[in-house]
């Protein structure tokens, strides 16, 4: 036996006790308590077949609980791709523990030493042919176990489970179109709540007259605290007609709080900044100061982009006389409990907040803050269960966003045209307003009550996590020497917080753009080029695999026809990924195909990370041809599906995938192909038109412009 | 206040009161079939899509005085785990969502395609899911899935 993946025991150093993490019951099956959260990605179903194998159990014995902070390990929040380090590790380990012990405590019934032992789908079974299960043997609890170190876990040889597309066992329901949605939980007596939010970030209410909705069909009560106005009702509608009357007769203060969205990148330069050196390599002793024969500049940018999920957040609230219970799709139930007790001014232990499903999850979204506006409400309802859903245009313009970035690049060649020192800096407000993390709380409505808390100001997740809008800004490039700065720009207009792969999508959307373009400038070939600098075996391989699967020596270009290639490891430790983009330009780019080769280490489940590599390009897609935040001085106006569009299936590429067999350490797949594919897009814009497109989205009027200036 | 008939999956109802009540809340929260999804309550997304006697339309913005004396089709009327839909059954084996929030819709949008173009080429597909919209990037499975359904395995 030998540890292949993941190593360390992951999440179990902050959740030692086994029964944090299974439970044998009675019935033959065995519950699975993970502290990640099933966010459309697949998790529970990947962390099944982790565990299936370690038990020696077939998959449909196995049930994925859903996390909640009475019985979860908190494993804080699920994000930045980690569940398969973090819970994966760690539950692959609290298993073999567990299999051991019920292998002694088999021994023991059965008279014979535990190394006879054999276990078939949960049955434990001696030489003889005797035996009893795992289940016959509940007693001998595991309540009082802790796992303390690393146990024995199997090798890859003898995994069933792991490495096989096994189908997700949470599909069928959603398929069918059963309940299974947290929009979809019905409570007894439940009444439904909304809240009127302000018309622009720095709105403040004046006055509001509140008679006309109190006295609309259905209305149960209006509340209000300061600028936080809300309803409940007896129904979605008759909540929702409250709320148009709300908004009727409310007076705000408004003041132009927003910069000019035209200008973005310069309006993040001009700004006050927390500078900081993320990373300075410095020549080599001993070498001497290379000859600078020219320095080559770019500078780059994304706007702001919204999650835009399918479906809008949802909570349901309830307090039960000093106890509340919230029901959400937070990514971090446990931090998300934390901020309510700060705003709500409530114990930790009174609270209880149970994960629910919701539609896809891309980052920090709305799903906190509505579970605030649930347990606000539900003060006023008298016991009585609260939903609240928010409105589309409250999901688009009210849930935090992903930040406009500016990049700005540096390069000295020598007089070979070879890279002697690379700067890269990068502003952006910061890429977390997670809760949890701070004195006070990151939820949305408690911003607004009358005895406001702050808004808090967006900061960078440290180094170790990866950066925030610094991830991925150290070039994977063996350059003698480079300096990388991040300014994070301190004014915050419009909620910025984590959205898909942070920093990262735009700063290799940069670097190699800036790699192209450097190798264009060289007369070099941009695949050779990269090579020449690439000196990680798994990096020069995915490249390979993509040149080769892609056709890339034999591509016929034509005007208006081209192909681009980008890559990067993610996170400069994660998944490695490149990416072919092959595109046609008419008035606007469409992409007609990706070829994605990554290397994830050892894959759980090939069908669920090709599912993930796939849909992070695509979204990368969107992001780069069609997505921006739009607003005027004082109002975000992008809060519907035609102001803020979305790729659609007229638009979506053909997209072909390949993983490198792997034996190394596991790392998530979700966030790996975004920055690549953005590269690559544009990387094959400049290779069909010969114009370099360093702003995004690449939209059709940027492109004529560029055109325009270009003849 | 007035009575509105409707087939709802093969079962007929009485519906007593505002005829301007969205055909999704009816059916949401009224008859308890959560299959159809709110996603934007505009016309604008798709994951709220229904039959009307055949047609694709969006239950959140129709009205329920549109639907009397017609026929609904749900996602719960396609098809059942124990006796699936074709498309169910080519979603489930194409693994064709991620979080499957937009799957509802799509079904119904493919199942409105099929039944007038049983043997739909891929532009068709297309075409026929371009008012659906998915953020999980699900779209290539989903074309696969109504293909293979369509006795057109690729
Ligand atoms: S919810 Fe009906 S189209 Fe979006
Ligand atoms: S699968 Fe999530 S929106 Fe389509």
């Amino acid at each position: 036996m030998s540890t292949v993946l993941p190593a360390g025991p992951g999440s179990l150093q902050s959740n030692p006790r086994l029964d944090q993490w299974l439970h044998f019951s009675g019935d033959g099956f065995v519950d699975v308590l993970s502290g990640k959260v099933e966010i459309g990605q697949g998790i529970l179903s990947a962390l099944a077949q982790i565990v299936a194998d370690e038990l020696d159990l077939p998959i449909d014995r196995l049930r994925m609980m859903a996390a909640n902070t009475e019985l979860s390990p908190n494993e804080g929040v699920t994000s930045g791709s980690l569940s398969i380090q973090d819970s994966g590790s760690a539950l692959r380990h609290a298993c073999a523990l567990a299999r051991a012990h019920y292998l002694e405590a088999a021994a023991l019934r059965l008279g014979v030493p535990a190394t006879t032992l054999r276990i078939d789908s949960g049955n434990i079974i001696a030489e003889d042919g005797r035996q009893t299960s795992y289940w016959s043997l509940v007693e001998a609890g595991l309540a009082d176990l802790a796992v303390t170190g690393s146990y024995p876990v199997k090798s890859a040889a003898d995994y069933r489970w792991v490495g096989r597309s096994v189908p997700r066992t949470d599909l069928p329901e959603r398929i069918f179109g059963q309940p299974c949605f947290i929009h979809d939980l019905e409570l007894p007596k439940m009444v439904h709540g909304r809240i009127l939010r302000p018309p622009s970030p720095s709105a403040t209410l004046s006055s509001i007259d509140v008679e006309e909705a109190r006295a609309s069909a259905g209305v149960i009560k209006v509340v209000r605290d300061g600028s936080l106005v809300g309803v409940l009702a007896d129904s979605a509608r008759n909540a929702d007609s409250a709320v148009v009357k709300l908004a009727r007769h409310a007076h705000w203060h408004e003041t132009e709080s927003l910069p000019d969205e035209n200008t973005l990148a310069s309006w993040l330069k001009s700004q006050s900044a927390d500078s900081r050196v993320v990373e300075v390599k410095s020549i080599a002793d001993g070498s001497s100061a290379p000859e600078v024969d020219r320095t080559v500049r770019a500078n780059y940018s994304r706007p702001f982009i919204a999650h835009a999920s399918i479906a809008p957040s949802c909570a349901l609230g309830r307090i039960d006389g000093d106890r509340l219970e919230i029901w959400s799709h937070s990514q971090g139930i446990f931090n998300l409990r934390k901020d309510l007790a700060l705003a709500l001014a409530m114990e930790e232990r009174q609270i209880v907040v149970r994960h629910v499903a919701g539609a896809g999850c891309y980052g920090h979204n709305g799903a906190d803050d509505v579970a605030f506006d649930a347990a606000w409400l539900a003060r006023a309802a008298a016991g009585r269960p609260v939903r609240v859903q928010w409105s589309r245009a409250d999901e688009l313009a009210w849930a935090p966003l992903g930040p406009a970035m500016a990049i700005a690049l540096e390069a000295d060649l020598d007089d070979t045209g070879a890279v002697v020192g690379w700067r890269h800096e990068v502003w952006s407000n910061g890429h977390s307003t997670r809760p949890g993390r701070a004195a006070t709380p990151a939820l949305l409505g408690s911003w607004h009550q009358a005895q406001a808390f702050v808004p808090l100001l967006a900061v960078n997740v440290p180094a170790a996590a990866g950066g925030g809008a610094e991830r991925n800004a150290i070039p994977l490039y063996a350059f003698p020497s480079w300096q990388v700065n991040n300014h994070r720009v301190l004014a915050m207009p419009l909620r910025t917080s984590a959205l898909r792969s942070l920093g990262a999508c735009a700063n290799v959307f940069a670097i190699e753009s800036f790699i192209d373009e450097l190798a264009h400038a060289t007369g070099a070939d941009p695949i050779e080029f990269r090579l020449r600098y690439l000196h990680d075996r798994r990096g020069r391989a995915v490249l390979d695999r993509v040149v080769e699967m892609s056709g890339w020596r034999a591509w016929h270009g034509r005007e208006g026809v081209g192909h681009g290639l980008g890559f990067a490891r993610y996170k400069n430790s994660g998944a490695y990924c490149a990416v072919v983009a092959e595109i046609e330009v008419e008035r606007e780019v469409r992409v007609s195909r990706l070829v994605i080769s990554a290397d994830v280490g050892l894959v759980i489940n090939p069908d669920g990370v090709a599912n993930q590599l796939e849909g992070g390009a695509i979204q990368a897609t969107s992001w780069t041809l069609k997505e921006a935040v739009r607003f005027d001085r004082k109002r975000v106006t992008s809060d519907n599906w035609e102001s803020y569009p979305i790729l659609r299936f007229s638009e979506i590429p053909a997209v072909l995938i390949d993983l490198v067999p792997s034996t190394e350490a596991s790392v998530g797949a979700g966030e790996a192909s975004l920055g690549p594919t953005a590269a690559a897009i544009a990387n094959a814009l400049f290779d069909a038109l010969g114009v370099r497109m360093r702003d995004l989205p690449l939209t059709a009027e940027r492109i004529a412009a560029l055109l325009l200036a270009a003849n | 206040m007035a009575r509105f008939n409707f087939v709802v999956n093969g079962a007929q109802h009485a519906f007593d009161g505002d005829g301007n009540t969205s055909l999704l809340e009816v059916l949401r929260d009224t008859l308890k079939l959560k299959g159809s999804r709110f996603g934007c309550g505009a016309n604008q997304c798709g994951a709220c899509f229904v039959l009307i006697d055949g047609a694709v339309v969006a239950s959140c913005d129709t009205p329920l005085w549109a639907v009397d004396n017609k026929s609904v089709t749900t996602v719960e009327g396609l098809g059942r785990p124990d006796s699936p839909h074709p498309l169910q059954a080519a979603f489930l084996a194409e693994q064709a969502a991620q979080c499957g929030y937009c799957s509802s819709g799509m079904l119904i949008a493919a199942a409105g395609l099929l039944a007038r173009c049983p043997t739909p080429t891929e532009a068709e597909v297309r075409a026929a899911l371009e008012r659906n919209l998915c953020r999980c990037g699900s779209h290539n499975r989903v074309i696969r899935a109504v293909l293979r359904a369509s006795g057109q395995a690729r």
